[in-house]
């Protein structure tokens, strides 16, 4: 592999600009004759807009536009689209109603954008905003999704009746219920999966510039698939044609799966810009403002019930989840609480049978999209709950319940779509055990409980999908779109190497683990490659990065290419030394002839390429190769979490004594940075677990809406975490890598509730469990 | 409007600016200076802290006039041309950050958090000094092994000077 190729723990190679302040995000970025966009949104949930009265805000300082929601749509520019479309079960296609980037006629959560000021400087463009004055008929809103459902709730769609978008369902219900008729033990719970924000420590931006002589538009936003960006700016929204509209992701500070969608204020900024015959337009939200536009995370209640054998075998699973999707359909939403979501309720278990019904409704809210995790943290949360419920009621030992319900063979075909392809879920169980020290529990319980103090120990055995997706698959259960990967290898006449990567970059270290592949491929130095991404001038085309895809997806396409490359140069080799291509070797920046010490120096060839004096008959100079990777399977991380914690009774304070991850991610190139998407996930999910809640009142006041009230984890909130991997190779791609930027926000959260639930002896205890729930929990009792 | 005056980063600066002006826009807007950043409204996230007469301040809470006759650092001037800082080596070495958002002001809230303190840190002390600045990529993990290792080199570098 060699110091910096697959499996090193190399150092990474951005770093050195974040350090010292040289990182260039989209606020980062100002243009000659910049011009500022602020936006009057709705303070109410509900309402018909009645009259909007520009006149004051016109005749002020430095504003050299005013736009509403008519004159966009007047434009010819397209309703927000949702890419993924869903059909009910009667198969009829969802009822998506219509999303304007400015409101036309009603307003449907608060922070709906209803005009756009556009002005010389942003102190301009927010004063003339406040005096936008923007009457409403206000009208009742609905913001719980059971409420939704109910005779008489408000209705926010006209397309979508009862505010239901779809009701859909997975797996066989009659051969199910069958299952409960023959069941031994049937376990039942309520689930409440808790409103979350994302939250990435750099809010949302855009700057759009617009070349009036070319008609030509370019983009810096704050994107995770800049590519797809442009795509659906151009083809949908009609802002430009593609060929005069650039997207560039420069630097982007967190993502996690926010950062995804194409927001009202990118197509706004981008429209306003022609509209008020200015150079370019920026906008640049606050945290208040992301609180109240930023796509929100998770909100499901569930009902579910799990049958068993007298054996304790699993024999059915039963779920009925309500989702809310907000207000309106965002580019992903309808996937998460289906295929990315059903798919999952198998778990690490062999269950015969399984069904799941779903029905994802409006509400008056932000919209709901993917968040880290998008759907699988939702499964895994109702799974591993219920394994640990049942594993109680039915007075086994967790882990031995688990252990007798495992897949153990696979290729493992679920009744909920998925083939699980490989896997040793007992390992890595047996691993996170031992490295909690969970055989010795009960010592540190007796010890905490003379002290007062509560203790707990949970677990959670997650699986989750990754490695979003096979096209032809995705296609035919609704996806707008292929979820393929496209590389471009170019090596330059001197032997250094450009990869350009339809992946994006916003934290993961790809500049470094993208590296690695052609430092252990020619044995190159990494400080010979570049990673380019996040251009669409530069890269063809790609998908993006969301869904810990840019391993086992982005990095796949690397490898075909680089297979290319490889292929090329030792051919030319080959001709240059008088030898047969199939003796060459490249290693260490040499490529020589097997057995031989007949070889050439790595660039030599590379120059030879570029010369083309001296190249095979027929053959192309140059030395650039691209390459598409469609995957053929999802892949399969996997793993076990173990939390163990400490309640305070009189306070409900709950501390995380110790929390253990043991991940099989498969192949790994970077450890370094491996573990830390481990720990950052596991923040997230912890997070969720005890703290992070968005919560509404019932007029539709988002109350959640400063870091001053969401709670996010602060670092002594948290211990230093205990990871480790073991490794099962994905059969389905090149490298055999499954992806691990999601496991630690999708199997944590059920580890620290299981905990909690097993400190305080009962199941009375709703998330996220802050303090105040803890100690309501432990007063109630069960 | 009022006419400023301050040390960044060892530079003279001057500039005429709005009463309101934020200390955090004087940085980043006027003196281009864009390693500052703002991730709240609220003071809550510390990715906005600098040193202000060599204490860590969230440049989101003072206006630029307050900072008048300071000598204000940024993460820019952290250290010295094509050198970092020992807290600027700790991160990188430690994969003390992701997307590197929070990062410069974790590292100026680190280096103060070492001035006061002194270089060694427990991990429960280094996790309550940083309750004023969120990271939300890192679990924090890698981030407290970077300052208790910066600190280290730090106290390294002073016991240095002072022989």
């Amino acid at each position: 592999m060699g110091i910096e190729g697959i499996g090193a723990r190399v150092l990474r190679k951005e770093d050195k600009r974040f350090i010292t302040g040289q990182g260039r995000y989209t606020d980062d970025h100002k243009v000659a004759g910049m011009h500022y966009a602020a936006f009057v949104r709705s303070p109410h949930a509900h309402a018909k807009i009645k009259k909007i009265n520009t006149k004051a805000a016109n005749q002020m300082s430095g504003v050299v536009g005013i736009f509403d929601g008519k004159q966009l749509t007047g434009d010819g520019i397209g309703n927000i689209i949702c890419g993924w479309m869903i059909h009910s079960k009667d198969g009829s296609p969802m009822n998506m109603g219509a999303w304007s980037a400015l409101a036309t006629e009603y307003v449907r959560y608060v922070g709906d954008a209803v005009v756009v000021v556009i002005a010389e400087t942003l102190a301009e463009a927010r004063a003339a905003a406040e005096a936008v004055d923007v009457s409403y008929k206000v009208l009742k809103a609905v913001i719980d999704p059971e409420d939704a459902l109910k005779n008489g709730a408000p209705q926010l769609h006209p397309e979508a009746k009862n505010n239901t978008i779809y009701d859909w369902e997975i797996g066989d219900e009659a051969a199910t219920d069958a299952a409960f008729a023959k069941a031994a033990n049937v376990v039942e719970m309520d689930i409440r999966n808790n409103r979350l924000v994302p939250n990435a420590m750099e809010p949302r931006s855009a700057l759009a510039e617009y070349d009036a002589a070319e008609d030509h538009f370019t983009l810096h936003t704050t994107s995770q698939n800049p590519h797809v960006a442009r795509l659906v700016l151009s083809a949908f929204y009609q802002v430009a044609p593609e060929n005069k509209l650039r997207v560039i992701a420069p630097d982007v500070g967190g993502g996690f799966g926010s950062k995804i969608y194409i927001y009202p204020e990118e197509i706004v900024c981008l429209w306003a810009a022609k509209k008020a015959r200015v150079k370019a337009v920026k906008w640049t939200s606050d945290r208040s403002e992301a609180f109240i536009t930023d796509a929100h995370g998770r909100d499901h209640v569930s009902k579910a019930k799990m049958a068993f054998d007298a054996d304790n075998r699993i024999l059915g699973f039963k779920i009925d989840t309500i989702a809310n999707i907000g207000a309106y359909m965002s580019l992903f939403s309808s996937s998460v609480p289906t295929y990315l979501y059903a798919t999952l309720l198998s778990g690490q278990y062999n269950i015969a049978n399984i069904h799941c019904n779903v029905r994802t409704v409006y509400t008056n809210t932000v919209p709901v999209d993917a968040y880290r995790g998008a759907g699988r943290p939702e499964a895994t949360f109702l799974v591993e709950r219920m394994m640990e419920t049942a594993a109680r009621q039915l007075d086994v030992d967790p882990a031995e319940l688990r252990r007798a319900n495992f897949v153990r063979e696979f290729p493992h075909q679920t009744p909920v779509i998925f083939c699980y392809d490989a896997g040793d879920y007992e390992t890595s169980l047996n691993a996170a055990m031992e490295a909690a020290d969970y055989a010795n529990f009960e010592k540190r319980r007796k010890r905490s409980a003379r002290k007062g103090k509560l203790r707990g120990i949970g677990m959670s055995c997650y699986i989750e999908a990754c490695g979003i997706a096979p096209s032809a698959a995705v296609g035919s259960l609704g996806a707008g779109v292929g979820l393929w990967e496209s590389a471009e290898v170019r090596v330059n006449p001197v032997g250094t190497v450009e990869i350009l990567t339809g992946s994006h970059s916003h934290g993961q270290g790809h500049e470094t683990t993208f590296a690695q592949l052609v430092s252990d491929r020619f044995g190159l130095p990494s400080e010979n490659v570049q990673v380019v991404h996040g251009d669409t001038d530069k890269v063809q085309f790609g998908m993006g990065t969301y869904g810990s895809r840019s391993g086992a997806v982005g990095m796949s396409a690397i490898e075909k290419a680089l297979d290319k490359v490889e292929d090329k140069a030792k051919k030319i080799a080959a001709h240059m030394l008088e030898a047969s291509e199939g003796d060459i070797e490249i290693k260490d920046g040499e490529v020589s002839v097997k057995g031989t010490d007949k070889k050439l120096l790595w660039h030599e060839v590379c120059l030879g390429a570029y010369t083309g004096h001296n190249l095979p008959e027929g053959m192309e100079p140059g030395l650039k190769e691209g390459a598409f990777y469609d995957p053929t399977n999802f892949t399969f991380p996997a793993g076990c979490y173990i939390c163990e914690v400490e309640v305070d009774p009189d306070t409900g304070t709950t501390t995380i004594e110790q929390f253990v991850a043991a991940d099989d991610f498969g192949k790994i190139i970077n450890p370094m940075i491996v573990e830390g998407q481990v720990h950052g996930g596991l923040a997230q999910g912890i997070g969720q677990a005890l703290m992070e809640n968005a919560v509404y009142d019932d007029s539709g006041q988002l109350l959640s809406a400063s870091y001053m009230d969401y709670t996010m984890p602060r670092a002594d909130d948290l211990p230093s975490f205990k990871v480790s991997t073991t490794e099962t190779l994905c059969p389905g791609n090149p490298l055999g890598i499954k992806g691990c930027g999601e496991a630690g926000a999708i199997g944590s959260p059920p580890a620290v509730i299981n905990a909690i639930t097993n400190a305080i002896g009962h199941n009375n205890l709703p998330m996220p469990a802050s303090p105040h729930n803890v100690w309501a929990a432990v007063q109630a009792g069960e | 409007m009022a006419k400023v005056e301050m040390t960044v980063n060892g530079r003279m600066t001057s500039a005429n600016v709005e009463d309101r002006t934020l200390l955090v826009d004087y940085l980043r807007e006027d003196r281009n200076l864009t390693g500052t950043h703002v991730g709240c409204d609220t003071s809550q996230c510390g990715a906005c802290v600098v040193h202000v007469d060599g204490k860590a301040v969230k440049s989101c809470t003072i206006l630029a006039v307050q900072a008048a006759g300071s000598d204000v650092r940024t993460i820019e001037g952290l250290a010295g041309d094509d050198q970092l800082h020992p807290m600027q080596e700790a991160f990188r070495n430690n994969h003390g950050l992701q997307c590197g958002f929070c990062t410069p002001g974790m590292i100026m809230s680190a280096v103060d958090m070492v001035n006061r303190l002194g270089p060694k840190l427990d991990e429960a002390t280094i996790r309550a000094e940083l309750e004023g600045n969120i990271c939300r990529c890192t679990g924090y993990h890698n981030i407290v092994k970077s300052i208790a290792a910066g600190a280290k080199a730090m106290g390294k570098g002073m016991k240095k000077a002072a022989e």
